[in-house]
């Protein structure tokens, strides 16, 4: 294993960005675009018609092998050897104490193949977490199962691809677990105008499940241009839409062509700043502010993502020993402009009850939103707290997530 | 336009335009572009109220956009005489047009003003 370059990185659509006179931020280890022009236009626009987001900064892993499907059963929460080739599943990568290291989309791609997307910031700790199960993963290797179909491959980079930043084959188990986020751009096309959008991009060709057909939370595949294109119907936005894996060659072109596609449809580049406030009002958790190594999934309303009839899987151990009075994840809607923020503390009557995770005014639904960890006894629906805002006491009522769900 | 070269600056990314109205100096503050395009869209300002006592250097006021919150600092010590409503009723004017409509507040200046203010080629090294 070797280290990943320096942070910060750049995207492959960097110059692009550059030229669409975008701020950036560092994330994650990545200087990426922050906003373009406005970060609420943006976020409307996603709303009502289309964003294009270069979100490469995210990391991906290729599991595969015979025993791919019951090495993510032990290494992530969920049951994964379950799912349907073509299906996508949100899952989590859970330490020994059944805190989480990371939240991930996992996409069945082969009988013995998976996509693993994992948060940037995360690369590494998923990369050492993979190692690690690897390693105490004994047992499984001794049933080999007599069957081995064919996978559907991940596209190939089709040039220019140095040496893989993290890479294991585990000896006899016919495993590989490989790390391919510098060979792909990966660029999310998401709001209600999107499909129309994807599918009058010149260059793309679906040559799977059509887009009409392609249900939520699966993908199919294509080619732009001749390279292979996987298409993901997942996202993090709380709208209907796609993200796009295409090797980095020909990431520039294909993201050029959305945005020309879409020019006449509403279609905007946007940032990670409209992302955070779309993903907010989606009631979606940010690792780093929902999520961390002390939080066990059922603080965090994630208690179905977990399989906890599986066997033997790492976090077991720790998730039954948790406290049972663990503040638990909430939101929080308040009136006026002023949002609570990341850190602020949130009271029931006189008593400090919680702290804010994640707040802004939304820019959707006009009021401040808010995500906070807050004790089970003031967590109900409907209780009224209040947020210290720098001093001055905002009233807050307990509300179920999301905040914003579209129209289906 | 604004003629950016006649405004006076602060580190702290506001301006301020210096008149004279019977016999007072009144300094209209805003912030600049730079920190406007820092913040991302402004959504909401609470600014002094008229009549209130500012201190310079002290914070006078909040700038809060979707993704951050920003102090105002008061860059001037003196006493608010004029709040600019079109700005709490519209906070965007802060990012539209920050050196016209998204005026802040006026102060009557009291004392000597602060020493360590920047002409418009001073803030442009600052903000290089």
């Amino acid at each position: 294993m070797t280290e990943t370059p320096a942070p910060p990185r750049t995207s492959p659509l960097h110059d692009r960005h550059e030229a669409l006179g975008a701020s950036f931020t560092d994330f994650g280890g990545w200087n990426m675009p922050v906003r373009y022009t406005s970060d609420l236009a943006e976020h409307h626009a996603v709303r009502q018609a289309a964003g294009l987001f270069d979100i490469s900064h995210m990391a991906e892993f290729v599991v595969a092998g015979p025993l791919a499907a019951r090495f993510l059963d032990y290494v992530l929460a969920g049951r994964l050897s379950t799912m349907k080739v073509g299906k996508a599943k949100y899952s989590l990568v859970l330490a020994a104490s059944g805190g989480i290291i990371d939240d991930v989309i996992v996409y069945r791609t082969g009988d013995e193949h998976f996509l693993v997307i994992a948060n940037a910031g995360n690369r590494d700790a998923v990369a050492a977490a993979f190692q690690t199960a690897q390693a105490t993963w004994a047992s499984a290797a001794d049933a080999l199962p007599s069957s081995a179909a064919a996978a559907t491959e991940v596209p190939e980079p089709s040039e220019g691809s140095g040496p893989r930043s993290f890479a294991f084959v585990a000896g006899s188990t016919g495993l590989t677990v490989e790390d391919v986020t510098d060979d792909y751009a990966l660029i999310a096309l998401q709001g209600p105008a999107a499909r129309g959008i994807l599918s009058s991009t010149p260059g793309v060709e679906i040559t799977g499940t059509a887009l009409d057909e392609l249900g939520y939370y699966a993908w199919t595949e294509g080619t732009f241009d001749g390279a292979p294109l996987f298409v993901a119907r997942t996202g993090y936005t709380g709208e209907d839409g796609y993200e796009l894996l295409i090797p980095t060659a020909h990431a520039a072109a294909l993201w050029d062509a959305a945005l020309a596609a879409g020019a006449d449809r509403g279609l905007v580049p946007c940032g990670l700043a409209a992302r955070d406030t779309l993903r907010l009002e989606a009631g979606m958790p940010l690792y780093g502010h929902e999520l961390s190594r002390d939080i066990v999934p059922a603080q965090a309303g994630l208690g179905r993502v977990v399989a906890v009839d599986k066997e033997g899987f790492i976090g077991k151990e720790g998730l039954s020993s948790g406290p049972a009075d663990a503040p638990v994840l909430v939101g929080l809607v308040s009136e006026g402009r002023r949002a609570g923020r990341a850190g602020y503390p949130v009271l029931h009557g006189d008593d400090t009850v919680g702290v804010i995770t994640s707040g802004a005014l939304s820019p959707t639904l006009g009021h401040p939103v808010a995500m906070a960890f807050v004790a089970p006894a003031a967590s109900a629906i409907g209780t009224e707290l209040s947020i210290d805002v720098r001093g001055t006491r905002i009233p807050a009522t307990v509300t179920a997530l999301p905040f914003y769900r579209r129209n289906a | 336009m604004t003629d950016l070269t006649a405004l006076s600056y602060t580190s702290e990314h506001e301006w301020i335009a210096l008149s004279d109205e019977d016999g007072a100096t009144i300094a209209t503050v805003g912030i600049t572009d730079f920190a406007a395009d820092k913040l991302g869209d402004v959504v909401f300002v609470e600014l002094p109220g008229a009549d209130s006592a500012v201190t310079a250097g002290d914070v006078c006021g909040e700038i809060e956009s979707t993704k951050s919150v920003g102090e105002l600092y008061a860059p001037i010590t003196g006493t608010v005489v004029e709040v600019n409503d079109s700005v709490v009723d519209d906070p965007s004017l802060v990012n539209a047009e920050p050196f016209a409509g998204g005026w802040l507040i006026k102060i009557r200046v009291e004392g000597d003003l602060p020493g360590d203010l920047l002409d418009r080629a001073a803030y442009e090294d600052l903000t290089a």
